[in-house]
């Protein structure tokens, strides 16, 4: 019954390409802001983050100037936030397709997750012009940098399976999403970086995959020699764990979706 | 041979009330902390959508599904769509599916028509290419080719349903499964729905189709299912089974029809319809209602208690389920203080019935200071009115005229030619 889960999903990988398709198109018409708020949105964050984090507390920054030190990671990381609190909810918005119409529900959450790369390039094309200015060459890893993308879109996609499904049957996890992530932005080295943190600290935050596939992405762009290559194989270890859980628990709910949504 | 559609023993059941229990989870949580082993203690309210349900569908047929309101029709089609599943039972379906439960699924307000199409038929299961090549056609059978790319939030509902349907239209698949989509719109664009269901059964496709329509279910179809209350009560020749189903609704034909039998019916109850009698203008019971005859509708009804300020009203509905006319005593500011219980009955004067001849249902309802309503069966009689000489010309005319008519005439006048000078003026 598995393997008829993952066919069925390909089958409909072209409903997967319209319902991406539909959120971006629908995003950029309505607002004229639409294309610039994926860019602005992390822009003041960092501006707030360097402000405070970066001159006030003095928060070092692994030798990068510290604007484009969060920045970089408040890119990813305005993918990751946004997805799971737009998948979170993309079951539910959707009652109306799941009540009358048959595709793997699966689909809805992994279209909010493709449709959120679009904003997460424009951030990406801010960000190279930032690097441009600090006159900072990224040497080999950069090409590594594509495979901790990978990473936080599997990442997403599980989690959001999981939220998304929760949401379903209960309905007040919508509210303790923003909560969640709030929450989880602080456990995640963007602000920070790793070598700040205590041994001890460290071991705790590597179960956060999003430590591992951030410090990862920093590494990718910068080339910083202290690379915990650990950390980034217990986020593996993490969101594939992570991924099965999801899987198998939105195919158990799957069933009651059109009853209770 | 091949079945297309196999159902064995289907069940399939809805638990009232907060569907689960405890839909937030931090009820769900606190609950868990006081009682860890309490399982779901009260003997949830069950409600029984299908029930032991059993047919098979061979490929190319055309199957119509005919039941009441409430029966379980919509449940049965989302089983065989794979959009819910059974309680109990089996479904087994082959061939490419085409679920249609509802026109314009999936349509977004900010989305032109044009995008719209695509989207909507990639819903419905067709692949980008084959909405792409057929994207002229749907165009021209919805009529929106100017404002293809205008957001529909621009568009009328007329224009809205039209694109839906020319969508779901195009759709090629092995087994077709319809709910009542025919339901809304105008005339034109129910006849326009209906040809095209005939296109497809002449196709050879399977279709399984749930519809009021019992003129629609005994031309398209060659098979009949009547379920009610989540049962199958009757399945063979459309015009068997239809017949058994029209006779469980109170008939004009009969004189007085029956009502105290009623079950689905809804209000607080302390004042029930019992029948229904149709009677001409002498006070004599007619056994035949014709277009323009004056006719007396009369309601009987039974009070368990005094009922202050009761209104009675009626209303009256095409076969296809478009609201004809509501009227009551209450349209007519007319104050009945009190009715004393016991039995009674209320008269309806018509003096000219303006409908021409169909099939009619009619629903009824009493309501009252005490209570907002009293009593309220839903499509619970039947009125059907035979041919008359309307116009007095002789030509019989029927429903494809539409649905009412006015006592008129016409008056044709002498053409007057651009240049020439009226002949009246001369004279």
């Amino acid at each position: 019954m598995n393997s008829e889960w993952f066919t069925d999903f390909w089958r409909y990988r072209e409903l997967l390409y319209f319902l991406a398709w539909r959120d971006v198109k629908v995003r950029y018409k309505q607002a004229a802001l639409g294309a610039s708020w994926a860019v602005i949105q992390p822009l003041l964050t960092m501006v707030i983050f360097t402000l405070f984090f970066g001159r006030l507390a003095g928060v070092p920054s692994d030798g990068i100037p510290y604007p484009l030190f969060s920045f970089c990671a408040l890119v990813p990381w305005t993918y990751f936030s946004t997805t799971l609190t737009q998948a979170g909810n993309s079951l539910i918005s959707n009652s109306s397709l799941i009540t009358k119409v048959y595709f793997p529900r699966a689909l809805l959450p992994a279209a909010t997750v493709l449709s959120g790369l679009v904003d997460f390039v424009m951030g990406a094309v801010f960000l190279a012009i930032m690097m441009i200015y600090y006159h900072v060459k990224p040497g080999w890893p950069l090409f590594l940098a594509p495979l901790f993308l990978g990473g936080m879109v599997v990442l997403a996609f599980s989690v959001s399976m999981i939220l998304a499904a929760m949401n379903v049957r209960y309905r007040d996890v919508k509210y303790a999403l923003p909560f969640i992530v709030q929450i989880w932005l602080f456990l995640t080295p963007i602000i920070y970086p790793v070598t700040f943190l205590t041994p001890k600290m460290k071991r705790l935050l590597a179960f956060n995959p999003m430590a591992g596939f951030l410090e990862g992405f920093r590494f990718s762009l910068f080339n910083t020699h202290h690379m915990d290559w650990r950390l980034v194989g217990t986020s593996v270890i993490v969101t594939t764990f992570l991924l099965v859980v999801g899987a198998v628990y939105f195919r158990k709910t799957e069933r009651t979706f059109a009853d209770i949504v | 041979m091949s079945q297309a559609i196999s159902v064995e023993k289907v069940s399939k059941k809805f638990v009232l009330g907060t569907l689960q229990r405890d839909t937030m989870l931090r009820e769900r949580l606190i609950s868990m902390l006081r009682a860890p082993f309490r399982g779901r203690s009260a003997a949830p309210n069950v409600l029984w959508a299908l029930r032991d349900v059993s047919f098979g569908v061979d490929a190319g047929e055309v199957v119509g599904i005919i039941g009441r309101n409430g029966a379980g029709k919509s449940t049965l089609l989302k089983v065989l769509s794979n959009i819910t599943y059974p309680t109990s039972g089996e479904v087994h379906v082959t061939g490419r599916v085409a679920s249609l439960l509802e026109v314009g699924t999936g349509f977004h307000e900010e989305l032109t028509g044009r995008e719209n199409i695509y989207l909507n038929g990639s819903i419905l299961g067709m692949k980008h290419g084959e909405v792409a090549s057929k994207l002229d056609s749907i165009v021209e059978f919805a009529g929106v080719a100017q404002f293809l790319d205008t957001p529909i939030k621009r568009y009328s509902t007329g224009m809205r349903l039209r694109l839906g349907f020319a969508v779901a239209a195009h759709l090629d698949p092995d087994l077709l499964i319809v709910d009542e989509v025919l339901a809304v719109g105008d005339a034109g664009f129910q006849r326009k729905c209906l040809n095209a269901m005939d296109g497809l059964r002449s196709g050879g496709r399977t279709v399984l189709f749930v519809s009021h329509n019992m003129a629609a279910v005994e031309n398209l179809c060659s098979r009949c299912i009547w379920i009610d209350a989540g049962k199958v009560l009757k399945d063979g020749p459309p015009r068997e089974v239809i017949e058994a189903y029209m006779n469980t609704f109170a008939n004009a034909r009969d004189g007085m029809a029956d009502l105290r039998s009623i079950k689905d019916r809804r209000g607080s109850g302390e004042i029930r319809y019992t029948g229904v009698e149709y009677l001409n203008i002498a006070g004599e019971p007619m056994q035949s209602v014709r277009s323009g005859d004056g006719l007396v509708i009369r309601f009987h009804y039974h009070a368990n208690e005094p009922i202050a300020f009761p209104s009675f009203g009626f209303r009256l509905y095409t076969e296809f389920g478009t609201l004809v006319t509501d009227t009551s005593t209450w349209h007519h500011a007319i104050d009945i203080p009190l009715v004393p219980p016991g039995d009674g009955y209320i008269d309806l004067q018509i003096d000219f019935l303006n409908l021409l001849p169909a099939h009619y249902f009619f629903s009824l309802w009493i309501t009252g200071s005490a209570s907002p309503v009293h009593d309220n069966i839903e499509h619970c009689a039947q009125l059907e009115v035979g041919l008359a000489n309307v116009y007095s010309s002789g030509r019989m005319l029927d429903s494809r005229s539409g649905i009412v008519y006015f006592p008129q005439r016409w008056k044709v006048y002498e053409p007057v030619l651009a240049g020439a000078h009226d002949k009246t003026e001369e004279a």
